[in-house]
C-alpha cells in the first residue's frame, strides 16, 4: 500500500487527503476574496464560528446525544458565522461604520462570547467536552475516518461551486458596473462568494482551526499573485498552494504526538509565501531590486556616452567605473576607440529623436522618447532613413 | 417610427442619490442608426442617466424600454463602455482577457473559451488598433489604450446599441481618432450609438443628434435643430466661455439679437 511505502499510516493518508482538498478549496475561494479586496471578511467569518460550535455542543448534549458529532458542530458553526456575516453587512450598509470597523467589532465580540461558552462547558460537563478546544487551532489527533471524509467531500463541493462561479466572480471583482450591465447582480455574486468562504471555513474548523483558517484563505492567493498576471491562474495557483500546505502540514503534524495541525499548515503556507515574495520573476522583491539596478546602469551608461560624444568630462564615479569596466574609456578618462564609436551611436540616436520630436505627424511615436529607448525599436529602417535625410538637409541649411 | 423599433426609450426617469434628484423626470428617444451625444454641464446627471438606463444605479421612477421591451429581456443587444477611471488597474488580467469578458454573458457558467472566441477577441482588438498589446497586463497601458481595450470588449458583445460614458475624456489624439473611426463604422453597419460627451466643439463633427440635459432634459433632436446657442445657454447657464460659443455659432453674432418683438399696433 502507498501509505506503508512512505511509512505513513492509513489514517495520516486519509487526513492529509482531507486537509489537501480543504486547502485547495480555501486557496481557490480565497483567490476570489482577494481579487474582490475582501479577504479580511474571512477573519470575521472564522471567529464568528466559535459560539456556534459551543452552543451546538450544549444542545446536542442536552438532547442526550454525543456532543462531538462533527456534522452537528459544523451546523452550529455555520449558523453563528452567518449571523456574524449578516451583522458585518448590516453595520457596513446601514451605519456610519466602515467594513473594517464592523469586521473588528464582530470578530472580537463573537470570539469572546465563544470563549465564555467554552469555559462554561468546561465547568459543567467536565470530561465530555474533550476536543472542543481543538477547534481553535485544529487537530488531527483522534480524527475519525468519517470526519476526514466529511472534510474531503465538503472541500470538494466548495471547490466545484467555486469553479462554476469563476466567471461571474472575476467580472464582479474587476468591473462590478459592467457586470451589472451583463445581467449579473453584483450583490448576489458577493453573497455567493461569502457563502463559499463560510463553507470552507466551517469545513476547515476541525483540521486547521478557526483562528488560522484565515491564513489559508489569504496567504495562498497573495503568494499566487506574485507569479502571474492572470486571474484564473491566480485562482489555480492559490488552490495548489493551499492544497500543498494543507496536505504537507497534516503529514508533518502527525509526526509528533502533540503538534497542532493548523499552525503547521500555516507555517508551510507562509514559507511558500516568503519564497514567492522574494523570488517571483517579475513582481518579486529580488526581481524589483535587479530591475532597478539595471535601469540605473542604463541611465549612467547613456549619460556617460553622451558626455563623451560632446567632449565633456564625466564627473560621477559610478559612470566612470561603468564605462571603464566595459572598456569604453581609459583610466585617465579618455575614450577608447570602442568608446568613441559607442558615443557617436548614442549621439546620432539622440539627434534622430530630436528631429522626430519636432515632427507634428510623428507625435505618437515621439511620445515614446525616454532618453534610453533606441530609436530602432520604435521606427522602421525606412523611417530612420527619412529622418537622416532631414538631418542632412538641416545640417546643410 | 413606432416605439418598438426605437433602440432606447426613456419615460419620466428620476434618479436620486439622497434627498435631491440627480436626474429629474427625463424623457429620451434614441433614434436607430444614429450617433447621439448626451451633453450638459458637470453634475448635470449625464453619467447617472446612462447608469440608470443600464440598471447600474436604481431609478426612483420611470420606464426604460430597449427595442420595445424591458431592459432585462434585451441585455444581449446592449454594450456599455464605462468611464475609464472605475477599475483597479493592478488587477491580474491581460488585455485579451478583458476583451473576452465581453463574451462571458454568451458563454454562461460552463462553456469553455475556444479558439473561435479567442480569434473573435483578437479581431475586436485589431479594430481598435490594440492587437499588438493582447498579452500585456492592463495596468501597463496608457489611458487612451485602456479606453480602446474597453471599447474592444463592448465590440466582442456584438450588440446593436452602444452606450459609452465619456469615451474621449483624457485620451490622446490617436485614441480619439481610433475610437471615432470605430464608432462611425458601427453606425455604417446600422448600429446605434449613445455617448456622454464633454467636448462641445466636436459635437457637430462626431454626432448626428444631441440630447442636452441639466438635471432634466433641455433639448433633444438632430444637431442642426437642437444644438443651438439658446439650448446650450439654458443648460450651461453662465458657465460657457463666450469664445466657445462664438466658435460654435459664428453666424449667430451676425443675426439680429432676438430682442423684444416690435409692437405692432
Amino acid at each position: 500500500m502507498m501509505g506503508q511505502m512512505f511509512g505513513l499510516g492509513y489514517n495520516v493518508i486519509l487526513v492529509a487527503t482531507g486537509a489537501g482538498l480543504l486547502g485547495l478549496a480555501a486557496g481557490g475561494i480565497g483567490a476570489f476574496l482577494f481579487l474582490r479586496k475582501r479577504s479580511l471578511v474571512s477573519d470575521a467569518i472564522s471567529h464568528a464560528t466559535l459560539p456556534g460550535v459551543a452552543l451546538a455542543f450544549l444542545v446536542m448534549v442536552a438532547l442526550g446525544g454525543d456532543g462531538r458529532n462533527l456534522i452537528g458542530l459544523m451546523g452550529g458553526a455555520a449558523l453563528s458565522s452567518l449571523a456574524g456575516l449578516v451583522i458585518v453587512h448590516w453595520l457596513d450598509r446601514r451605519t456610519r461604520l466602515g467594513e473594517d470597523a464592523a469586521i473588528g467589532a464582530v470578530l472580537s465580540v463573537f470570539f469572546g462570547f465563544g470563549i465564555v461558552l467554552l469555559t462554561v462547558i468546561q465547568t459543567i460537563g467536565a470530561g465530555r467536552q474533550a476536543g472542543l478546544e481543538s477547534f481553535l487551532l485544529g487537530s488531527t489527533a483522534g480524527m475519525l475516518r468519517s470526519d476526514a471524509i466529511i472534510i474531503a467531500v465538503g472541500g470538494a463541493l466548495a471547490l466545484a461551486a467555486c469553479a462554476l462561479l469563476r466567471r461571474p466572480m472575476t467580472l464582479v471583482s474587476f468591473d462590478p458596473e459592467y457586470a451589472a450591465t451583463q445581467g449579473m447582480r453584483p450583490a448576489r455574486i458577493d453573497m455567493a462568494m461569502m457563502a463559499l468562504a463560510l463553507a470552507v471555513t466551517v469545513v476547515g474548523l476541525k483540521v486547521v482551526g478557526l483562528i488560522l483558517i484565515v491564513a489559508l484563505l489569504i496567504l495562498s492567493p497573495v503568494a499566487a499573485r506574485f507569479w502571474t498576471e492572470r486571474s484564473e491562474v491566480v485562482a489555480l495557483l492559490a488552490g495548489l498552494i493551499g492544497g500543498v500546505s494543507g496536505a504537507a502540514g497534516a503529514v508533518i503534524s502527525s509526526l509528533a504526538p502533540d503538534l497542532p495541525t493548523g499552525p503547521i499548515i500555516v507555517l508551510v503556507a507562509a514559507a511558500i509565501f516568503a519564497v514567492s515574495l522574494v523570488l517571483a520573476p517579475q513582481r518579486g522583491v529580488l526581481a524589483g531590486v535587479i530591475a532597478q539596478f539595471q535601469f540605473r546602469r542604463r541611465v549612467h551608461r547613456r549619460q556617460g556616452l553622451l558626455a563623451v560624444a560632446q567632449g565633456q568630462p564625466i564627473y560621477e564615479p559610478y559612470t566612470q567605473r561603468l564605462l571603464r569596466q566595459e572598456g569604453l574609456i581609459r583610466r585617465d578618462g579618455v575614450a577608447t576607440s570602442d568608446g568613441q564609436a559607442a558615443a557617436e551611436r548614442a549621439a546620432l540616436d539622440e539627434r534622430r529623436w530630436h528631429m522626430l520630436r519636432g515632427l507634428p505627424e510623428a507625435a505618437p511615436m515621439a511620445a515614446r522618447y525616454d532618453g534610453l529607448t533606441p530609436i530602432e525599436t520604435v521606427l522602421t529602417a525606412d523611417q530612420i532613413a527619412d529622418l537622416d535625410r532631414r538631418l542632412t538637409a538641416e545640417g546643410a541649411a | 417610427m413606432t416605439d418598438a423599433q426605437l433602440p432606447l426609450q426613456v419615460r419620466g426617469l428620476t434618479v436620486s442619490y439622497g434627498a435631491s434628484p440627480a436626474v429629474f423626470s427625463a424623457d429620451m428617444r434614441v433614434e436607430p442608426g444614429a450617433m447621439t451625444a448626451i451633453i450638459g454641464p458637470n453634475g448635470a446627471g449625464k453619467s447617472t442617466l446612462l447608469k440608470a438606463v443600464l440598471g447600474i444605479v436604481p431609478a426612483l421612477s420611470g420606464q426604460v424600454t430597449v427595442y420595445g421591451k424591458p431592459l432585462d429581456k434585451q441585455r444581449s443587444r446592449i454594450a456599455y463602455v464605462p468611464q475609464r477611471a472605475s477599475v483597479d488597474w493592478d488587477f491580474p488580467t491581460r488585455v485579451i482577457d478583458v476583451v473576452q469578458m465581453g463574451l462571458y454573458r454568451q458563454l454562461g457558467l460552463l462553456r469553455r473559451i475556444t479558439g473561435r472566441h479567442r480569434s473573435l477577441a483578437m479581431d475586436c482588438l485589431d479594430q481598435v488598433g490594440m492587437a499588438d498589446f493582447a498579452d500585456r497586463q492592463i495596468g501597463q497601458l496608457s489611458g487612451g489604450q485602456q479606453q480602446r481595450v474597453f471599447l474592444a470588449r463592448s465590440l466582442a458583445q456584438g450588440a446593436d446599441l452602444y452606450l459609452l460614458d465619456e469615451p474621449f475624456a483624457g485620451v490622446d489624439a490617436a485614441t480619439e481618432k481610433a475610437i471615432i473611426d470605430v464608432l462611425k463604422s458601427l453606425k455604417d453597419e446600422g448600429r446605434t450609438i449613445l455617448a456622454v460627451h464633454h467636448d462641445l466643439s466636436t459635437v457637430p463633427d462626431y454626432f448626428d443628434r444631441v440630447y442636452i440635459i441639466n438635471k432634466s432634459p433641455v433639448a433633444e433632436g438632430p444637431v442642426a435643430e437642437a444644438f443651438t446657442q439658446d439650448a446650450l445657454q439654458r443648460a450651461y447657464g453662465g458657465r460657457l466661455a463666450s469664445g466657445l460659443l462664438d466658435q460654435l455659432f459664428p453666424v449667430a453674432e451676425a443675426a439680429p439679437a432676438p430682442g423684444f418683438p416690435a409692437r405692432t399696433a
